[in-house]
């Protein structure tokens, strides 16, 4: 992406404040996750039962868990669980869904097939389908983001369908089409260069909507396991102690309800930047 | 005079299926037609929306698939044509779209949009013949052959336009098939691209079939002129004849309503006559019976063929006999 | 009947505005046609819709001028407004009858519902008149048509059913906007047979808008050619085509391919139109005017008088009678 094009898509959050927090807050999250050993103020893991159930203070600013773990430290590195399920879900959905999405669209006998398919994935309400998947597979993080993958590839597939059955009557298209060109040469040269910015989009919302669902699958013990810190595996830990210790409950819970909050902002901003430019490039109607 | 045509067309029929209130429907776009194009000869098709010029177009480029009939380039097969027959039938016949603003790739350079059929059929050598090719069809379209890097939003729809010139015409064709090329564009735009398709086909020796619905620019660009009417031909002359003795009823009519700029014939009341039928319903026998002024019983139930009449074909019973 | 005087429509901030469309006046009698013609971008849609009240907004406002319908000033007023005034007899018809029309109600619904925004009838009363009108168009079977939905029309008939529901507020004023670009050459004649019927019959003043030169000569009784946002010359029709004064109304019709034969290659006029924020000083036409002067390219041009009835917004008009 060159930097005109970069430009371009900051420009989004030019005059709205709303995005530019969410933006902070996203990229909060990444610096955090990459920095966790040199912003956790306590190591992850460290057991202090002394202070255990703590409240927030100087020391402990979002307290201690029922071990005396350190809350923030945990929220800090659960920031890199929640990256890994956020990237893993957004790249199956894209890796699935566009292939299948886009030839789909070229081969309309295959496609109708594909998409009664996808139409029987989609009947299952996403999370429904992710335990389902998870009883099968095994909790496990990468099983999450397969599981939840799942339920997200369908409404990947749909859009990259649509997107490519436009796309293929545009008259650029028939242009090559008309010089000899091959499905392959379309796809490449012509269709997934026109779906990169919809997608774009698409994934920031994903991306969010991964972190909730990532999240469920946690607090009900089938994601990650207790050992790594997770916002939802944190969730999940404070139930038995709400009462004595609610900024148990508290704090990752403010850290997922902020983080799919900026990232449903940032992919809305982007997507209000796209829409022009989606219509033009869609085709004008005349 | 006596040189075979470098394109020959033999009643070729083309059709779609469209959907329509739930049902496929048949629609016969193209419905019998025939025509040559000398070498070096500018052939204008004219007609209004639906009589089918465009998908003769589309289906001698083989973007649409004909029912059956011949089209013959520099005497090899077109329809059939396999492997490096049709490899040297991509390069040797091209089309300029008519949508300046649709036919170029938002997210593609100009170079590489010009340069896209050698890419596709490997006619560089190398990178240094492709860049030197693009950059000479760039200025033998009058662009400066620095826009190869720049993208088609920075361009304007006449440079567009000349653009999609540039793309037609890098593998050297022999044949340039114009659809509606001028008709997005601005009169004097109009003017400067109409000016550089004449300047190329004489430079390059190109022959043309010229596609539109607009008699003015069909009249200034052709040598000579087919119209058109519901999927045939009905009339096929020299440029001047057409224009100053239309013999076809339709031709007439046409010829009666494109408004002239000349402020002393006014429009004064309304003249009925009539709309092209719709496309799903094609009459039986001669199509424009139905509007004709002329029309007898046998033209309701016997379809006129494109005969002879002197230096013209005409499809009507009751002309000229 | 429709007097425009010194329309400005700008955009951009207030005290750095864009203009769009410039100090643009004229005159509309009544039973009169004034052809508006000129090239894409010259702004002759943008003044369509502030003279008829649909600039969107937020958007292009109209920063100056006046807008008077039979006497009342209409400027900035939306046609509902107009309407609670009093003054709503400007109707408007568009290039795109599909677009302009409901797909999913029937014909004659259409036409009675722009009867009752102007009349206090019934509903059948208004459909009685919404066959009146498609009569008036000369739609054949206009009772059976009144329950048609557009897509079964062909685009001829569509357009007339636009021009009939036009017609439900009794206009003494009609823009047409490019209302016959997107139709056959034939339907064309016909529609512009029947507009001109109608001025005649119903003493409506209109204003046509176009590119196209030879709609013009053929229906308009004067024209107003616009560029860069200005009308650059007015002239009744005969005059503008026997001796046009502006370099650009004549570097316009000599592009025009002529019908003639013969493979003469034809003027252009080099370059392309301004942006409207990329115009110099001095004549916006001046990068682009075989008849350029050094004057012209420092201070506007002056509005002169070329003739009877004849103005060209240049301040070297050509008056010499030579050829194109």
């Amino acid at each position: 992406m060159s930097t005109r094009t970069m430009a371009w898509w900051l420009g989004s959050f030019a005059r709205r404040p709303v995005a530019i927090f969410g933006l902070a807050v996203i990229l909060a999250v990444i610096v955090a996750a990459i920095l966790a050993p040199l912003l956790a103020p306590f190591d992850p893991s460290a057991i202090d039962p002394i202070n255990r159930l703590s409240p927030p203070d100087a020391a402990h600013w979002f307290g201690t868990d029922q071990f005396g773990r350190d809350s923030l430290s945990r929220a800090i590195y659960a920031t890199r669980m929640a990256l890994f399920i956020g990237v893993g879900v957004v790249a199956f959905a894209l890796v699935t869904g566009v292939p299948v999405g886009v030839f789909s669209a070229l081969f309309p006998r295959l496609g109708h097939v594909m998409m009664r398919a996808v139409d029987v994935l989609m009947a299952f309400p996403s999370l429904l389908l992710a335990l389902g998947l998870i009883v099968i597979l095994g909790p496990s993080p990468v099983n999450s983001v397969i599981a939840l993958g799942a339920g997200f590839l369908t409404t990947t597939t749909r859009i990259v369908y649509g997107l490519t059955l436009r796309l293929r009557t545009e008259t650029y298209v028939e242009a090559a089409r008309s010089m000899g060109s091959r499905t392959g040469w379309l796809v490449l040269k012509h269709i997934l260069p026109n779906l990169i910015s919809p997608l774009l989009v698409q994934a920031s919302f994903v991306f969010a909507f991964a972190q909730l669902g990532a999240a469920s699958l946690d607090f009900l013990g089938l994601g990650a396991p207790p050992e790594i810190p997770s916002w939802g595996n944190m969730l999940a830990e404070s139930r038995t102690f709400v009462t004595r210790a609610p900024w148990l409950l508290f704090f990752p819970g403010m850290m997922i309800v902020l983080t799919a909050f900026a990232l449903n902002v940032v992919g809305d901003s982007l997507r209000d930047r796209l829409d022009p430019r989606l219509r033009e490039m869609l085709g004008s109607e005349r | 005079m006596s040189a075979p045509p470098i394109l020959a067309v033999h009643d070729l029929r083309t059709s779609f299926a469209v959907r329509r209130a739930g049902r496929k429907v048949h629609v016969q776009a193209v419905d019998g037609v025939s025509l040559t194009l000398a070498a070096g000869e500018v052939l204008g098709i004219v007609g209004e929306s639906g009589c089918g010029k465009t998908t003769v177009g589309r289906t001698i480029m083989r973007l649409a698939h004909a029912d059956s009939g011949r089209v013959m380039f520099d005497g090899a097969d077109v329809i059939g044509a396999r492997g490096a027959d049709l490899k040297s039938l991509r390069l040797g016949i091209r089309m300029v779209f008519q949508d300046p603003y649709a036919s170029l790739n938002p997210r593609r350079s100009i170079g590489d949009s010009v340069a896209e059929a050698g890419d596709i059929n490997r006619a560089f050598a190398s990178r240094g013949e492709r860049t030197r090719r693009v950059a000479e069809t760039l200025a033998a379209v009058g662009l400066d052959p620095a826009f190869a890097t720049r993208f088609p939003h920075e361009l304007s729809g006449g440079q567009r336009q000349r653009v999609g010139i540039a793309r037609a015409i890098l593998p050297a064709p022999s044949i340039v098939i114009a659809d509606e090329p001028v008709s997005a564009l601005d009169v004097s735009v109009q003017a400067q691209v109409l000016n550089l398709l004449a300047d190329l086909r004489e430079k390059l020796g190109l022959s043309m079939l010229f596609i539109s619905h607009d008699l003015g620019v069909i009249g200034h660009v052709s040598d000579r002129v087919a119209v058109m009417y519901m999927g045939r031909i009905v009339e096929t002359a020299d440029t001047r004849s057409i224009l100053e003795a239309p013999m076809h009823p339709y031709t007439l009519a046409l010829m009666a309503a494109v408004p002239k700029p000349d402020p002393t014939l006014r429009i004064a009341r309304a003249l009925e006559t009539g709309e092209p039928p719709s496309q799903f319903g094609r009459p039986v026998g001669c199509a424009y019976a139905p509007r004709c002024p002329l029309a007898s019983d046998r033209c309701r139930v016997e379809a006129p063929l494109l005969r002879p009449l002197g230096a013209r074909m005409v499809a009507c019973h009751n002309v000229g006999t | 009947m429709l007097k425009v005087s010194d329309l400005t429509v700008s955009i951009g901030p207030d005290d750095a505005p864009i203009d769009l469309v410039s100090g643009v006046s004229f005159l509309i009698e009544k039973g009169e046609i004034l052809g508006l013609v000129g090239e894409s971008g010259c702004g002759k849609s943008m003044t369509s819709l502030a003279v008829m009240g649909l600039l969107p907004r937020p958007g292009p406002r109209i920063r100056a001028g006046r807008v008077e319908l039979d006497g009342a000033d209409v400027r900035g007023l939306m046609p509902w407004q107009r309407v609670e005034i009093g003054h709503a007899r400007v109707a408007m018809i568009f290039q795109e009858p599909m677009t302009s029309l409901n797909p999913v109600l029937r014909v004659g619904d259409q036409i009675a519902e722009a009867v009752r925004v102007h009349d206090r009838v019934s509903g059948s009363a208004a459909l009685v008149r919404a066959r009146e009108l498609l009569e008036m168009v000369r739609i054949p079977d206009a009772g059976m048509q009144l329950s048609a939905f557009p897509h079964q029309l062909s685009g001829g008939m569509r357009q007339r059913v636009m021009i009939a529901v036009a017609l439900a507020c009794r206009p003494q004023v009609l823009i047409a906007d490019e209302p016959t670009t997107a139709l056959d050459v034939t339907v064309q004649y016909q529609i512009l047979g029947l507009l001109r019927e109608l001025c005649n019959a119903l003493e409506m003043a209109m204003l046509f808008i176009t590119h196209d030169m030879g709609v013009i000569a053929q229906l308009a009784d004067r024209v107003a050619v616009m560029y860069a946002g200005r009308i650059v010359e007015t002239a009744p029709v005969r005059t503008l085509f026997d001796a046009p004064g502006h370099p650009y109304t004549r570097g316009l019709m000599a592009c025009m391919p002529i019908r003639g034969v013969g493979q003469q290659r034809l003027k252009s006029i080099p370059g392309q139109a301004p942006q409207p924020d990329g115009v110099p000083v001095g004549c916006k036409f001046a990068p682009r005017c075989s008849e350029v002067r050094q004057s012209c390219r420092m201070a506007s041009p002056p509005r002169l008088q070329v003739g009877p009835g004849h103005e060209a917004l240049c301040a070297f008009p050509i008056t010499d009678g030579r050829p194109l």
